[in-house]
C-alpha cells in the first residue's frame, strides 16, 4: 500500500510537449511511471518519442486510454484551465507543478473543483508525489528516495529532497513523499496530506514540513493531536524570516503577524509532533522516535 | 506588489470607489498649484510605501496657502521613519495634495484572500484609524467579517450586512453600499491581494469615502495587468532585491553578516534557519533556482557580496535533477570570476554529491567543502570565529 500514486497509476502529461514537460516526461518513464498519455491542444494524433500518444483534449486521453491521473507542466497562464480540464475528464489525481498561476485562478479553480469530489489536486507550485519502487509523478530526483515506512509531507521541493537525504543516512525509507506546494491555494493541504497517510497500513510514521504563511500546519497539529497515532516528526522552515516578506514562495509570508515559525511549532509541539528546530535534525529524531 | 497611496485612490476612482479630490505634488511650486486648483483647506500627504505617516510627521492638515507651501517643502525631502520603515526612514519624494474632508465617523474597511477559507473575505470595523491588528486582538467583536462567495461574488445583501455593522444610516447607508460594491469589484479587477481603507470616512453631509488607500497586487497576476506593472516605484525597493529580480533571482536582504546561496525556497528559509541555531546571522536569503547553473551562481554571488557586511558565504545546494558536479564546475568558475577574499563553504549534496565535493577541494581555491548541512553551517559560522579571533 501507498497513498495517492503506485503501480497501478495511468498517468497523462497535461503539456507534454513543452520543454519541461517533455524532460519531466522522460525521466518519469526512467523511473518506471506508466505513462500512458500527453495532452498538448493542437497536436493530438502525434506521439512523443514514437511511443506515447498525443491528445488535443483531456478528454479525450482518457476516454482512449483510461488514464486516472494527470500531471500539469503547462505555463501558468493557462495551468488554472488545465486543471479543471483534468477533473472534467474524471480523473481521480491531478498533480500541478506550474509555479506562477494568479491567486484568482486558483480561487476558480476551487470553486470548479467542489464539482468533483472525486478528483484530488496536489499543488500547484509543488514537485509532485512518489511512491519509491513504484511511480513518481513530478520532478523530484528519484534515485536519492527508497521504498520503505516513512510518509512526508511538505511544502517545500529540495528541503523534501532534504528530509529524505537525512532518512535514507539514518536507515528509512518512504511509503509516498507527497509535495504539498508553496502557493496561497492548494488542492491538497497538509492536513489531507496527513489523513492519507495516517489511513495508509504502510507508513508507520509521518514528516511533516511546513513554512511560515498561513495556518495549514496548526490545523493539521489539532487534527495529529486528535486522530493519528503514528509519530510525526515536523520542521518549519523561516525561524528566521522577516515578516511582510515574501520568501520565494508565494504563500512563504508573515502577514499582519501571522503565520509565523514560531506559532506553528508550538502548535505542533501542544499537539505531541516531535518538532526539530534544526533542518539537519529531521533523519536523526526519526531515528530516535522509532527506536 | 505595493503601489503609493495616490495610485490606489486613482485606480479605485477608475472603478467608482468615492475617494477625495486630490493631486500628486513632486515640488513644492507643484503642491501650491495643485492646492489653488482644488481649493482650500487640504491635506498634505507624504507618498512612501509604509504606513504610520501621520505620527511620523508626514501628513498635515493646511488650512492656508502659506501652510501649502511651508508643509510641502517640509515634507518634500525629508527622511520620514515609522514603524514600518525601520529606524533608517524613507525619504519623501512626492506628497499628495488632497481636499480635506468634513469628518464625521471614521471606520475601517479591508478585503484579503483569506488561505484557511480560500475565499475572498471583507473585513469592516467600527473601529477606524487604528491598526486593524490591534483591533483584532484587544477587540476582535468589533470587526464583522464577510466571506465572498467565489461562484457569484459580493452580493448587495452582504455590503448591506457590513453597512449596518458599520452603524450607517440614511444617506450614508446607501454610500456605503455603493462604497463596499465598487471597492469588490476594483479588487477582483485589478488581481489584488490586500486592500485596506482605514480611514474610511463617512462625511457631515453623508458621504462614504477612502480617506486612505492601502493596496497590494498578486505578483502571479501582473502579466495581465500592464498599468499596474507601470505604477511599480524601484526607490521604495531594496536596491540589491531590483537588481536580483532583473537576473532572475529571489534575494531579500537581511542584517546579518553570512551571505547564502540556496537551491529551492524551502531549503534557503531552513539554511538561514540552521546558520542562526549555530550561532550565526543569515546576510540575505536567495533562491538560485532548481538549475543553479555557473551562471546564476556568479550572479547570485555578485548580489551577495555587494552586501558589505557579508564575512562569509555558504552555498547550500541540492542536487536532484542537477548534478553536483556540474554544480562545484559552475561554482568553481564564478568564483574565478569574481576574485573574493571571503570564506565560502559549499554544501553540495544529492547526484554525485562526492565528485562535486572532491573538484571543489582540488580545485586550490579558497573553497571549504560540505556534504551535510549540519557540518556546513558549523564551518561557515567556524570561519567567522576565526576571523574575529
Amino acid at each position: 500500500m501507498s497513498v495517492l500514486v503506485d503501480k497501478n497509476t495511468k498517468l497523462v502529461v497535461q503539456g507534454i510537449t513543452g520543454s519541461e514537460g517533455a524532460f519531466h516526461t522522460q525521466q518519469m518513464i526512467d523511473y518506471g511511471t506508466n505513462v500512458v498519455a500527453g495532452v498538448t491542444p493542437g497536436k493530438g494524433g502525434q506521439l512523443f518519442m514514437d511511443k506515447i500518444p498525443i491528445y488535443n483534449t483531456m478528454k479525450g486521453a482518457v476516454e482512449k486510454t483510461g488514464a486516472n491521473a494527470s500531471v500539469i507542466f503547462v505555463p501558468p497562464p493557462f495551468a488554472a484551465d488545465a486543471i479543471m480540464e483534468a477533473a472534467e475528464a474524471g480523473v481521480d489525481l491531478v498533480i500541478c507543478i506550474t509555479e506562477g498561476i494568479p491567486t484568482f485562478d486558483m480561487l476558480k479553480v476551487h470553486e470548479f473543483l467542489k464539482k468533483y469530489p472525486k478528483t484530488t489536486l496536489v499543488g500547484p507550485n509543488c514537485p509532485g508525489v512518489i511512491t519509491p519502487g513504484e511511480a513518481k509523478i513530478g520532478i523530484m530526483p528519484g534515485f536519492i528516495h527508497k521504498p520503505g515506512t516513512i510518509g512526508i509531507v511538505s511544502r517545500s521541493g529540495t528541503l523534501t529532497y532534504e528530509a529524505v537525504h537525512q532518512l535514507g543516512e539514518a536507515g528509512f525509507g518512504q511509503s509516498t513523499a507527497i509535495g504539498i506546494g508553496g502557493d496561497p491555494i492548494i488542492g491538497t493541504k497538509h492536513i489531507d496530506a496527513v489523513k492519507l497517510l495516517n489511513e495508509d497500513p504502510k507508513t508507520e510514521a509521518i514528516v511533516l514540513i511546513g513554512e511560515i504563511g498561513g495556518s495549514d500546519e496548526e490545523t493539521a497539529a489539532a487534527y495529529i493531536a486528535e486522530n493519528v497515532d503514528k509519530p510525526v516528526v515536523a520542521f518549519i522552515a523561516g525561524q528566521t524570516a522577516p515578516p511582510g516578506k515574501r520568501m520565494g514562495h508565494a504563500g512563504a509570508i508573515i502577514a499582519g503577524g501571522k503565520g509565523t515559525a514560531e506559532e506553528k511549532m508550538k502548535a505542533l509541539a501542544a499537539a505531541g509532533i516531535h518538532v526539530v528546530k534544526s533542518p539537519a535534525e529531521i533523519g536523526k529524531k526519526m531515528k530516535e522516535v522509532l527506536g | 506588489m505595493k503601489i503609493h497611496e495616490y495610485q490606489a485612490k486613482e485606480i479605485l476612482r477608475s472603478f467608482g470607489v468615492p475617494v477625495p479630490e486630490s493631486k500628486i505634488a513632486f515640488s513644492v511650486k507643484e503642491a501650491e498649484e495643485a492646492a489653488a486648483e482644488i481649493g482650500l483647506p487640504v491635506v498634505v500627504k507624504a507618498q512612501i510605501h509604509a504606513g504610520g505617516r501621520g505620527k511620523g510627521g508626514g501628513v498635515k492638515f493646511a488650512p492656508t496657502a502659506q501652510d501649502v507651501s511651508q508643509y510641502a517643502n517640509d515634507i518634500l525631502g525629508m527622511t520620514l521613519v515609522t514603524h514600518q520603515t525601520g529606524p533608517e526612514g524613507k525619504l519623501v519624494k512626492k506628497v499628495l495634495i488632497e481636499a480635506a474632508s468634513n469628518i464625521d465617523r471614521e471606520l475601517y474597511a479591508g478585503i484579503v484572500m483569506d488561505r484557511t477559507t480560500s475565499a475572498v473575505t471583507f473585513m469592516v470595523s467600527t473601529e477606524g484609524g487604528m491598526e486593524i491588528e490591534k483591533v483584532a486582538e484587544e477587540t476582535p467583536e468589533k470587526i464583522v467579517k464577510v466571506v465572498v462567495d467565489t461562484a457569484v461574488g459580493l452580493q448587495p445583501f452582504q455590503a448591506r450586512q457590513m453597512a449596518f455593522a458599520l452603524n450607517l444610516t440614511g444617506d450614508a447607508f446607501k454610500n456605503g453600499v455603493k462604497f463596499l460594491m465598487a471597492l469588490y469589484k476594483a479588487y477582483m479587477g485589478t488581481d489584488a491581494s490586500i486592500f485596506e481603507i482605514n480611514p474610511l470616512v463617512v462625511t457631515k453631509e453623508g458621504a462614504v469615502i477612502a480617506l486612505d488607500a492601502k493596496a497590494n497586487f498578486d505578483e502571479n497576476a501582473l502579466y495581465r495587468h500592464k498599468d499596474i506593472v507601470a505604477l511599480r516605484d524601484l526607490d521604495e525597493e531594496e536596491p540589491l532585491e531590483i537588481e536580483a529580480g532583473r537576473s532572475g533571482l529571489n534575494y531579500i536582504k537581511l542584517e546579518g553578516n553570512i551571505g547564502c546561496m540556496v537551491n529551492g525556497a524551502g531549503l534557503a528559509m531552513g539554511t538561514m534557519d540552521i546558520i542562526k541555531l549555530t550561532g550565526g546571522e543569515p546576510a540575505n536569503f536567495l533562491d538560485v533556482g532548481g538549475g543553479a547553473s555557473a551562471e546564476t551562481v556568479e550572479k547570485g554571488f555578485r548580489i551577495i557580496l555587494s552586501d558589505k557586511n557579508v564575512k562569509a558565504v555558504l552555498i547550500n545546494i541540492f542536487g536532484g535533477i542537477v548534478r553536483c558536479d556540474r554544480v562545484a564546475k559552475g561554482v568553481i568558475e564564478a568564483i574565478k570570476n569574481i576574485d573574493t577574499k571571503v570564506p565560502i563553504v559549499v554544501r553540495l549534496q544529492g547526484t554525485n554529491a562526492e565528485e562535486g565535493k572532491k573538484l571543489l577541494e582540488e580545485s586550490g581555491m579558497n573553497i571549504i567543502a560540505a556534504t551535510e548541512l549540519k557540518d556546513a553551517a558549523e564551518k561557515v559560522v567556524g570561519t567567522l570565529k576565526t576571523i574575529e579571533a
